[in-house]
């Protein structure tokens, strides 16, 4: 038997029929996750053609991107302020009862981040197919299972068939060796993997995340790093399953239970690259050296340590994104005054990343004049946070304690950035915008978020006082 | 979906590289729940200013840019989120293809499910392409070519199935219908 690579091993299992020349796979697709944004489109497409979705039981949505993260809003004791948001959020009820969808709409204990609750809820596992019409889908790749974003149309084409049409794609070994210097995060690491492989490096391809680095990340780590696979322009992120998977879906409620759970395990271990699998390419990465990160730029892959200068050689793209920044060649982005500070995503809203931020924030205050946002990423999130009494650490500093939501991440639910303002923020894209119009985004770890909310600059969280 | 064989037109260039698609279709547009009328929102943080008046140096705001159905666009365009929002965007403002040295996954598998042509080509033509906005080409789905005005063909590669549907006006829904069949053999051999 030929030596076979992680993602083949799950692509084959799941060919309903093989590519030929003439037409691509159908690949069949474990868990459909939804959300209320990308998915009215594909429920019209139904209607239209008078089909129902196919695998209720495979299907599961929630309401994330457009809901406010203002209580009072959210809880409907105040109008959504977006009425446009209110709409689809009430649409996506509406298609769901329709259809049979199971939603975990507003006040349900399971609502959150679509990329969050998946795993919460232990429906993400090893080796299964996972689409959402969401291009951060990768996440799930973390727990050894095939996830990525598609398109609106090919969310109907899901909860018409449970298939998807597929060119396979090309695979990528990204090797990380060597132990994280102290105060050094998976976040650090995904943006130093990102610079490296730039943003477009990754299309085409599925990256598999090996080597002792990655086996020595906790899972929430190993979801922040395969989260922004899509960054480097990659369709998926893979890790291989091992004990730390294992460990952390046992007894989650969709996980499977008793012997069913023994068996799943003993297949899972044979998820991984088989000794002498050959990707189609390979690169690799010394974590030793690695150091804080933050962007500086309008992509991703626009990144430095944070006592590094800013390059000055660039085409007139990168001196008009420097322009948009209001940053300049030869800085470095330590002492770099800023006014909002955001603390979530999907990247970096779990609850280790507010353990982490909480014990660094404890007995220090929000620096005057920064609004510092926290925002779990799920409602379960926000409970045992709450439970541990985190909640009071961050509102006794002087940061709002939100509800859960994708909030500032994107401009669309009412959590924006105003123009020209400075945010350092532990979500994954710095575009032009994302945050608001105007908006100067500057990607970094829930440690470094703390260190510039405390100092009201940028600030390398080693050295707060 | 009409049948589209080949698309002649001016270009218009739009030369940034990483053009993601929180440029194409910022996220506050999203909260729509139908796929029409997303062309006048296309672009809109470089097209309007913030008291929404459009802003004249940007190409879609000029006269030669009227009418154009052929956008050619710096390195890398459509990375970031997978909103279909965008490429629908651009269909509604009356663009049939997008040209480029490179052009990101979720992006492209979007644009061909609606009736936009992804056309990749080497670095020396979309260079004379960049170099000279507004000239009439024509992207010959068919024989999947380009042709410039001097008479040259360039080749381009697109997905066969896809370039099957575009072709044939067929949408790859009803592919994906007729092979229910397959699809229930699957499932009753995984258990799934
Ligand atoms: S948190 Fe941000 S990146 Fe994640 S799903 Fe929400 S909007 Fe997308």
């Amino acid at each position: 038997m030929t030596a076979t690579t992680l993602f083949e091993k799950i692509w084959r299992a799941h060919e309903v029929v093989a590519e030929t020349a003439d037409t691509p796979a159908v690949l069949y697709i474990d868990l459909h996750l939804t959300h209320e944004v990308t998915s009215p489109q594909a429920y019209s497409m139904l209607r239209e053609r008078g089909l129902r979705v196919r695998r209720t039981d495979r299907t599961l949505a929630t309401m994330d991107h457009s809901t406010p993260t203002d209580a009072d809003q959210l809880f409907g004791r105040i109008p959504i302020k977006l009425e446009s948001a209110a709409k689809q959020v009430s649409q996506l009820e509406k298609n769901c009862a329709e259809f049979g969808v199971e939603l975990f709409a507003v006040g349900s204990p399971h609502r959150g981040i679509v990329h969050v609750i998946g795993p919460e809820l232990g429906a993400t596992q090893p080796g299964k197919t996972i689409v959402c019409g969401d291009s951060h889908t990768s996440t799930h790749g973390a727990f050894g299972a095939l996830a990525f974003g598609i398109g609106t149309t090919e969310v109907g084409h899901v909860l018409a068939t449970q298939c998807l049409l597929q060119r396979k794609a090309k695979s990528l070994a990204v090797n990380v060796e060597g132990t994280l210097p102290a105060g050094v995060t998976a976040k650090d690491l995904v943006l130093a993997i990102i610079r490296k492989l730039g943003v477009s490096g990754g299309t085409g391809s599925v990256i598999e995340y090996r080597g002792s680095t990655i086996r020595a990340l906790s899972m929430d780590e190993r979801m922040t790093v395969c989260n922004m696979s899509i960054e480097a322009g990659a369709r998926a992120g893979l890790i291989a399953p091992d004990e730390t998977t294992f460990a952390y879906l046992k007894g989650r409620p969709r996980a499977p239970q008793g012997t069913a759970w023994d068996e799943a395990v003993a297949q899972w271990r044979t998820l991984v690259s088989d000794e002498g699998a050959t990707f189609d390419r390979e690169i690799h990465i010394d974590a030793s050296t690695l150091a804080p990160m933050i962007t500086y730029g309008t992509h991703p892959g626009m990144s430095v340590a944070l006592d590094e200068a800013i390059p000055a050689q660039g085409d007139a793209v990168y001196h008009k994104a420097l322009a948009y920044m209001g940053l300049t060649a030869g800085q470095t982005m330590l002492g770099q005054p800023v006014q909002v500070v955001f603390l979530g995503s999907c990247t970096n809203g779990r609850l280790s990343d507010i353990e982490a931020a909480a014990a660094l924030l404890r007995g220090r205050k929000v620096a005057p004049g920064v609004q510092f946002l926290v925002v779990p990423g799920s409602d379960a999130i926000k409970r045992e946070a709450e439970a541990k009494g985190l909640d009071l650490i961050f509102k006794e500093a002087g940061a709002d304690w939100r509800e859960a939501g994708c909030s500032m991440c994107l401009g669309m639910n009412g959590d924006t950035v105003a123009k020209g303002a400075y945010c350092v923020s532990t979500s994954n894209r710095n575009f032009e915008g994302r945050q608001g119009v105007g908006s100067r985004t500057l990607l970094a770890s829930p440690a470094t978020a703390v260190a510039a909310a405390v100092a009201g600059v940028v600030a390398d969280a080693r050295q707060l006082t | 979906m009409e049948p589209i064989h080949s698309i002649r037109s001016r270009t218009v260039v739009i030369a940034s590289t990483n053009i993601d698609t929180d440029q194409l279709m910022p996220a506050r547009f999203l909260t729509t729940t139908t796929r029409e009328g997303l062309g006048k929102h296309l672009f809109a943080d470089w097209r309007y200013d913030a008291a929404g008046q459009p802003i004249p140096s940007f190409i879609l705001n000029q006269p030669e840019a009227v009418g154009c159905q052929i956008l050619v666009a710096g390195r890398n365009i459509g990375c970031g989120s997978s909103r279909e929002h965008a490429p629908w965007g651009l269909y509604d403002y009356g663009f049939r293809a997008v040209i480029s040295t490179e052009i990101a996954d979720i992006f492209r598998n979007n644009s061909l499910k609606n009736g936009l042509v992804p056309v990749v080509v080497d670095e020396a033509t979309h260079a004379w392409l960049l170099a000279n906005p507004g000239v009439e080409i024509t992207v010959d789905l068919e024989a999947r070519v380009l042709r410039l005005p001097d008479g040259r063909e360039v080749s381009f590669p697109i997905e066969s199935f896809a370039r099957y549907c575009l072709l044939n006006g067929v949408d790859e829904t009803g592919y994906l219908l007729s092979q229910i069949p397959a699809i229930e053999a699957y499932e009753a051999r995984v258990g799934a």
